[in-house]
């Protein structure tokens, strides 16, 4: 792991674990996991079904509690940077209301946050030109497609200027060409808004083209099995993922992932 | 027309049967005036013109309707007009009141859990009394309370309405996804901002089904509160005089105006629906 000031955690996680009790069983859906993320990074949780990667996003998200553990988001309880709205979080599907246009979903956190109806309108203007969608501000969102749906489900996240980006396989229900799209679209993104954050994925490719550093996890009980730092260059476009340096990264994090099934 | 040639075709069935029942079932009244020499051809053409037939024949009817409907002034206690809009002002209070309260009984049972278990059993009690049973009671106990007229009325026409809507509005308060309810609590929403933006908007396409069914059970209600009080006017009070009198045309023509009132308030109910989905765009 580099060194970082302290200062610069934005996500510190010590000893988490979440247990469930149901019908008298005890499943652990994730033990142990110590990790820091800092800020501007962006970090991938990989790994198969069942290993706690979507548990672990949502403990951070305050979403699901953890059992056991401490974990810090912007130097304080998960709880109550849910509370200060430190982060926006996209599901794995585009979650948008289908009764509101494109514009008036993406002004949902800002409606709820009591901003002005000025600035909610400066606001949505800006993220939707940032993911391309500007000319579908009046649509609804059947009248457009899956991956155009994801993007303004991203535009929502953003509208809020949240210092933390959580993303739970926000392109797994879409096919491979617009995931690429959408993938590079991110990794832009990102590069401009220097945006901390979080992506769970079990897309290796993904993980890799997107990444300064890929949590790799295993399951029975969730864990993490590996933390894989990507020396990738920060400009990165779709060919890179031809090149030694991707393919090696991508070598070293699918020994990991198959290190951690061999020994679960 | 052609998508109206299947309701045709179930017209026409269903004017023929009439007719066709009509013969039999007014035959020996249909004899009884007859002169003893007349043969069956005379006889089965009289069935379809009795002055108090046992069963009139469409047209009987229709014509005992545009008689009733046309030949007085609408606020004459002989005009079938006057008498179904008696019934159709409390048949409206009634579903307003039904409106409101099965909302707000909707809206507690999402939001507390206790009434949720609470009410349920007694909101399910209330539907399987029969209105008959209770209608005349709650007319009697309002009147001594000083309630007359339309205040009755309209609590049973409202009694017997509330429930779909009541039920349909738990569900679709309860129709919202895990992630949309998840996405609000990323926003640290609070449970009224929930409600505003996502409870109630998703309920909505609820609420149309709920109506539907909800405005002639509210007519239902406000006929049935009108027949066991004497009534001096509404379709209730029209069928009980008719059947004091034998004037089973009277009869005839109040059913079927019943039956038109529960048509055009389904129909309002859908024109506001088309309107709601417009503003949609295009869906609900």
């Amino acid at each position: 792991m580099s060194v970082t000031d302290v200062r610069d955690t934005v996500i510190e996680a010590r000893g988490l674990g979440v247990t469930f009790e149901a019908d008298g069983h005890r499943t652990v859906a994730l033990t142990d996991v110590d990790l820091s993320i800092h800020k501007g990074e962006f970090v991938s949780l990989i790994g198969p079904s069942g290993c706690g990667k979507t548990t672990l996003l949502r403990l951070i998200a305050d979403l699901q509690q953890a059992s056991t553990g401490t974990l810090v988001v912007n130097g304080m309880t998960a709880e109550q940077a849910r509370m200060q709205r430190a982060y926006g979080y996209v599901f794995q599907a585009p979650a948008l209301y289908p009764w509101r246009t494109l514009e008036r979903n993406v002004a949902l956190p800002l409606e709820i946050m009591g901003l002005s109806k000025e600035e909610r309108a400066r606001r949505v203007a800006k993220v939707l030109d940032l993911v391309g969608l500007a000319d579908f501000r009046k649509r609804f969102p059947w009248q457009l497609s899956g991956g155009m749906q994801q993007r303004a489900s991203i535009a929502r996240a953003l509208s809020f200027d949240p210092e933390l980006l959580l993303m739970d396989e926000p392109f797994g229900a879409l096919d491979e060409i617009t995931r690429d799209g959408l993938t590079l679209h991110l990794h832009q993104l990102w590069r401009s808004t220097g945006l901390t954050s979080v992506f769970v994925t079990h897309s290796v490719l993904e993980a890799v083209f997107l990444s300064t550093r890929i949590v790799v996890m295993s399951s029975r009980p969730g864990r993490v099995v590996a933390v894989i730092d990507s020396d990738l260059p920060e400009q990165r476009d779709l060919d890179i993922r031809e090149s030694p340096r991707f393919l090696a990264v991508a070598h070293a994090v699918r020994a990991a992932l198959r290190e951690g099934h061999g020994d679960a | 027309m052609r998508e109206r040639l299947p309701l045709l075709c179930v017209l026409t069935i269903v004017l023929i049967v009439w007719f066709a029942a009509a013969v039999p079932m007014n035959w020996d009244q249909a004899r009884g005036f007859a002169d003893d020499d007349a043969n069956w051809s005379t006889i089965a053409l009289a069935t379809l013109s009795l002055d108090r037939p046992l069963l009139p024949t469409p047209i009987q009817v229709a014509s005992e309707m545009i008689r009733s409907m046309f030949d007085y002034p609408i606020t004459s206690p002989r005009s079938l007009i006057f008498h179904a809009g008696v019934t159709a002002w409390s048949a409206m209070i009634g579903f307003i009141i039904a409106m409101f309260a099965g909302i707000a009984l909707a809206i507690g049972i999402v939001h507390i859990r206790t009434l949720d278990r609470a009410l349920m059993p007694w909101l399910i009690a209330s539907q399987a009394i029969p209105v008959l049973a209770i209608a005349p009671m709650v007319v009697v106990v309002l009147g001594h309370a000083g309630l007359t007229g339309v205040v009755p009325k309209a609590l049973i026409a409202g009694w017997l309405s509330f429930f779909p809507i009541s039920t349909g509005m738990v569900k679709g308060l309860r129709s919202s996804d895990v992630m949309q309810r998840d996405l609000m609590r990323t926003y640290h929403a609070t449970s009224a901002q929930v409600f505003a933006k996502l409870r109630w908007p998703a309920s909505v396409a609820f609420l149309f089904p709920a109506m539907k069914v909800a405005a002639p059970l509210a007519l239902v209600g406000a006929i049935v509160a009108e027949l066991p009080t004497g009534a001096q006017a509404g379709l209730g009070a029209r069928l009980l005089a008719g059947s004091y009198y034998g004037q089973t045309l009277q009869i005839w023509a109040a059913l079927l105006m019943a039956a038109f009132l529960a048509m055009l308030a389904v129909a309002l109910v859908d024109v506001s629906q088309v309107l709601l989905v417009r503003a949609r765009g295009g869906r609900l």
